[in-house]
């Protein structure tokens, strides 16, 4: 167990530099730098100033080595599009999308696990086929087009608001209003990233279901007399759950990637939507931060679905099954 | 129907109506009143302000079928008239034309990406599978790490730290070597995996012994039994592949706007109240969706789930 833990920290470290360090190294060859939002008549000194504070004069090595031995000691330098240090921007960045990605993986879960154990528990039925057929219709809409659907939706109605986290002058509420503001901003995007992962859900725990169905102990506890309910929930359910929670490690490389998409449509102050500006600015630092953390998200999540594999089913933990 | 767009567009898809920006679809009336056979009449309009639009009652069209080289059409002379099945999006441009002409320059795009990631994917797979050793180690290392990577990110980095603006035609083979950078590894993960099993039977022995060199039993005796996964890695890839494509040009990162794919046309599209007044700028999503829903649902019918999470 340890040193499972280990090779999946070990991995994780690597992954965190490798996405960091290879996106620092994309941003500077890209063309364009700090000194182009000077425009085209800046004075050479003030060009080579603004290239000096961020180490762009150096050679790609030398820049790499300080950005890396800064970033060891938690510095993960400035900012030039927000003036200010990058930790504490990726830091509340972060924090939104994570709200954003718990919230929708949380809808999913909920929404998703009980109408696959339903619609895979059943043969048939004008129910499961509704079920059926609205979790491939979900399917067939990535993030994309669900917020895209979402915000016309709210446009029209007037039912939730169409986009942002908080409202206008939302700096000036006390913390309780503020937080009822961001919870009313959140169903719309937290939907919209929701929907094709609960289809997903839905469709997995019915295949699931339905194999598990089939497996010899189900058969002998209903010839025990258990009831129906209690097979479906007691028995079929908790042995179909590892297929499930394979699926979980897929679920975070999906919320990150809708993430994106959705907080640009719906304009959350996310970490897709600064990577997003920042890349478009060149800004440098900004983007080895969000790449960084980032490799942070995916590496924490596919360590927490493997956890909660190792949970859901002894013979993983036993070391019987790779 | 993608590639006959010049013949089932009613309209060029730059033609401007000036006086219909925005305008709803056209209504195509049943005939009776007097008009013989299927015809619209003209939108005038009543407000700009209000973007309101009234059927010019007075004037009906009639719809020419094989007119001008077109299937269907209506006489363009005439002050209002356009036969805009889909509407008019900001600049008055036929939206079914435009969804018809996005939809060539989309799918070439992504039929070329897909082939590419697959014929990559499928050599790498193939040479690692079948050489074993360090090679296997390093491509299966670095597929793996691609794979990891949520793919929309590469795709978003990789193009975004090109210039910002370019041609149409760099656009084009640019986004598909990008696609093609971020598929290739799914492709590769499989056909490693069937090529090393296959490795082992007995007529790929047979082959060796006949003396057939290493490329000769890799690509006649080998690649053939991965064909089935490479088919439906390619049917996997290709709605995705149009997906990667509307998000980049809707951020703004994909073709320039001159270019009508699903993409950009959604990108017009992009402001929410905008929607909410006119909802039929939305009709390349519906195709989207149609795409994707076509290809779950194909894919189902082979007997798999149409598990795939978008990454």
């Amino acid at each position: 167990m340890i040193r499972f833990l280990l090779t999946r920290l070990l991995f994780a470290l690597f992954l965190v530099v490798a996405v960091s360090s290879a996106s620092l190294l994309l941003t500077r060859l890209a063309p364009g730098d700090v000194s182009t939002q000077l425009g085209p008549f800046a004075a050479a000194a003030d060009v080579a100033r603004e290239r000096a504070r961020f180490d762009l004069d150096r050679s790609i090595p030398a820049q790499w080595a300080i950005w890396a031995g800064r970033a060891l000691r938690f510095d993960f330098g400035q900012s030039y599009l927000y003036n200010r240090p990058v930790g504490g921007l990726i830091a509340q960045a972060a924090a939104n999308t994570a709200l954003l990605a718990v919230v929708a993986l949380t809808l999913a879960t909920l929404a998703g696990i009980p109408l696959g154990i339903f619609t895979g528990s059943r043969r048939g039925g004008l129910l499961t086929g509704i079920v059926r057929g609205g979790s491939l219709v979900c399917l067939s809409l990535p993030p994309l087009l669900t917020s895209l659907l979402l915000v016309f939706v709210a446009a029209r109605t007037g039912w939730l608001p169409a986009g942002g986290m908080t409202s206008v002058g939302s700096v000036d509420m006390s913390w309780g209003a503020w937080a009822a503001d961001v919870a009313w901003h959140l169903p719309l995007p937290a939907l919209a990233l929701a929907l094709p992962i609960a289809a997903s859900f839905e469709r997995l725990q019915a295949q699931a279901m339905a194999e598990t169905i089939q497996e010899p102990f189900v058969l002998s506890a209903i010839a025990r007399g258990v009831p129906p309910n209690a097979i479906i929930v007691g028995h079929a359910w908790r042995a179909s759950l590892r297929s499930i929670c394979a699926v979980y490690g897929l679920a975070i490389g999906a919320l990150l990637s809708g993430s994106f998409v959705v907080e640009y449509i719906a304009a959350w102050p996310g970490l897709g939507r600064l990577m997003y500006e920042a890349l478009r600015a060149r800004d440098i630092y900004l983007v080895a931060g969000c790449a960084a953390m980032g490799g942070v998200f995916l590496a924490f999540g596919s360590l927490a679905a493997d956890l909660l594999l190792v949970a859901a089913d002894p013979r993983v933990r036993e070391g019987q099954l790779q | 129907m993608a590639i006959a767009a010049p013949w089932l567009a009613p309209n060029p898809p730059e033609r401007r109506f000036p006086d219909l920006l925005y305008a709803p679809p056209t209504v195509v009336h049943l005939p009776g009143q007097g008009v013989p056979g299927l015809h619209v009449y003209p939108w005038t309009l009543e407000s700009r302000l209000e973007r309101r639009f009234a059927e010019d009652r007075s004037a009906p069209l009639t719809l020419r079928w094989f007119r001008d080289g077109r299937l269907i059409s209506v006489d363009g002379s005439v002050e209002g008239g356009a036969l805009l099945l889909l509407g008019a999006d900001v600049y008055g441009r036929d939206i079914f034309s435009r969804v018809l002409y996005g939809a060539r320059v989309l799918l070439l795009l992504a039929v070329v990406a897909t082939f590419a990631a697959v014929l990559i994917g499928g050599l790498v797979g193939a040479a690692a599978g079948y050489a074993g050793g360090m090679l296997d180690e390093i491509l299966s290392r670095l597929s793996d790490f691609v794979i990891v990577l949520p793919a929309i990110y590469v795709v978003l980095a990789l193009r975004a730290v090109m210039p910002l603006v370019l041609p149409p035609v760099t656009v084009f083979l640019l986004l598909a070597a990008i696609f093609a950078v971020v598929g290739w590894p799914i492709v590769a993960r499989g056909v490693r995996a069937i090529v090393s099993s296959e490795r082992e039977r007995e007529y790929v022995a047979g082959a060796r012994a006949l003396g057939a060199s290493p490329w000769r039993v890799l690509v006649l005796h080998l690649l053939p039994a991965a064909r089935g996964h490479l088919l439906t890695q390619a049917t996997l890839l290709l709605p995705a592949f149009i997906l990667a494509e509307a998000t980049l040009s809707y951020v703004g990162l994909g073709f320039p706007n001159t270019v009508p794919t699903w993409g950009t046309m959604l990108q017009d599209a992009s402001n929410g109240s905008l929607i909410a007044e006119a909802p039929w700028m939305l009709a390349p999503a519906a195709a989207i969706f149609i795409v994707v829903l076509a290809v779950n649902l194909s894919v189902q019918g082979t007997g798999r789930a149409p598990v795939q999470l978008e990454r």
